[in-house]
């Protein structure tokens, strides 16, 4: 039981409750960083670790917290994960934390890890918490990785600057830019919609056969 | 003084905030539902802003020079107590202009517009002026855009959008074909 709970918590962030397909949360790094399937990864990657990190620590204090200041200090402990996630990269990578700038620093305003740590984190138990900042963490890079790489091949013609195509292809300038990150996330977001509704279609079909059959 | 000018039409149409720097999203697409709780939004941004970007300046420059890997946290509480401060000021000086801002000054913590303000003033290495006037531009900025996209939603909340499209994906291919009219500014910075 335990054990199918805590699968429960971490599978659900991945496709149902995805953060930024389902929830459209975390939007400012998800479109600003997605030019390349590289950089999108850079910033999941730390995303990931501040998540499941300040999810751990937030929910293992969760009763040492006073109710009336705990949205600061949960800012306050993100801040610090954030923070050792900047000179990590800074000195493990230094040219990909160049390009991503000053949005490493801004995942601390990322609505997505604030809002795991007032919904869940700070009610649950730490293990569970843990477990649902995985699978948030896991589907916030299955997104960013999916946009990147549409971006990057429509835009560029490579994949994690590997070149796809022959010479003879015409990148599509507009999609490494701005607007193109607004237009594909809009495409994404509506083959979402279409697929959820075609399951919900699909599932009512089922319930009203099986009230048939009966 | 051309500098000046340029830092603030830069950080106002060229590199919008929303446009191209992507940030200050989450109220771009959760709050821009009517005309109106935009354009109080907008104002109560563009005050933050401005006081943020002075005090982050005056932070980094007299303080932090000494401690730089506490720039974020110092960051984030400075922008935390500004806002609770302009609120408690707005309450008392304008209980009025309290009521209409309602809801939308404490959400103003966790708009990332705010801290990319005082961050980018670093990176960029601005003095206490430019500082305030890109603060300022951006503000304006952020604001501009907001009423603008709510305009638009507005109308689109009445038009007959296909099934699937309703909702966010509507609204952010709505985004990218502003932001495609936003790329006609970059002439600006070559003239």
């Amino acid at each position: 039981m335990k054990e199918n709970l805590s699968r429960e918590e971490f599978l659900k962030g991945i496709w149902r409750d995805n953060p930024v397909f389902a929830q459209v949360l975390g939007m400012c790094p998800m479109l600003a960083v997605t030019n390349s399937a590289i950089n999108a990864v850079a910033m999941g990657m730390a995303t990931f670790f501040v998540l499941v990190g300040s999810s751990f620590l937030v929910s293992t204090f969760r009763n040492v917290i006073p109710k009336q200041v705990r949205i600061s200090c949960f800012i306050i402990i993100i801040a610090t994960f954030v923070t050792i996630a900047d000179y990590t990269l800074l000195a493990l990578v230094p040219k990909v934390h160049k390009e991503l700038g000053a949005f490493i620093p801004l995942i601390v305003a990322n609505c997505l890890i604030l809002g795991r740590q007032e919904a869940f984190a700070s009610r649950y138990p730490t293990k569970l918490a843990v477990m649902d900042a995985l699978g948030m963490a896991t589907g916030f890079v299955v997104a960013l990785f999916s946009l990147g790489a549409v971006r990057e091949i429509l835009g560029d013609g490579a994949l994690f600057g590997i070149k796809l195509f022959g010479e003879n292809f015409e990148p599509w300038i507009i999609m490494i830019l701005p607007p193109g990150g607004f237009l594909t996330l809009g495409v994404i977001l509506l083959f979402f919609n279409w697929f959820q509704q075609k399951k919900d279609e699909f599932l009512a079909d089922v319930a009203d056969a099986e009230r048939g059959s009966r | 003084m051309e500098n000046f000018a340029w830092v603030f039409i830069s950080a106002l149409l060229v590199n919008n905030f929303v446009l191209t720097y992507f940030l200050g999203l989450c109220p771009f697409l959760g709050v821009s539902g009517s005309l109106e709780t935009s354009a109080r939004l907008g104002l109560a941004t563009t005050f933050v802003m401005l006081v943020t970007a002075v005090c982050a300046w005056v932070l980094n420059t007299y303080i932090l020079i000494y401690a730089p890997y506490l720039r974020l946290i110092c960051f984030i509480v400075v922008i935390a107590s500004t806002v609770q401060f302009i609120e408690m000021l707005i309450k008392k000086l304008s209980p009025a202009l309290f009521r209409a801002m309602g809801i939308f000054l404490p959400l103003i913590t966790t708009n990332c517009a705010v801290l990319g303000v005082a961050l980018l003033n670093v990176q960029q290495q601005h003095n206490l002026l430019q500082s305030a006037l890109y603060g300022f531009g951006a503000s304006a900025g952020f604001a501009l855009v907001l009423i603008m996209f709510s305009a638009m939603r507005e109308r689109l909340a009445t038009a007959d959008v296909p099934l699937h499209f309703r909702g966010a994906p509507i609204a952010l291919i709505t985004a990218g074909l502003m932001a495609l009219a936003f790329m006609g500014f970059t002439g600006l910075a070559n003239s």
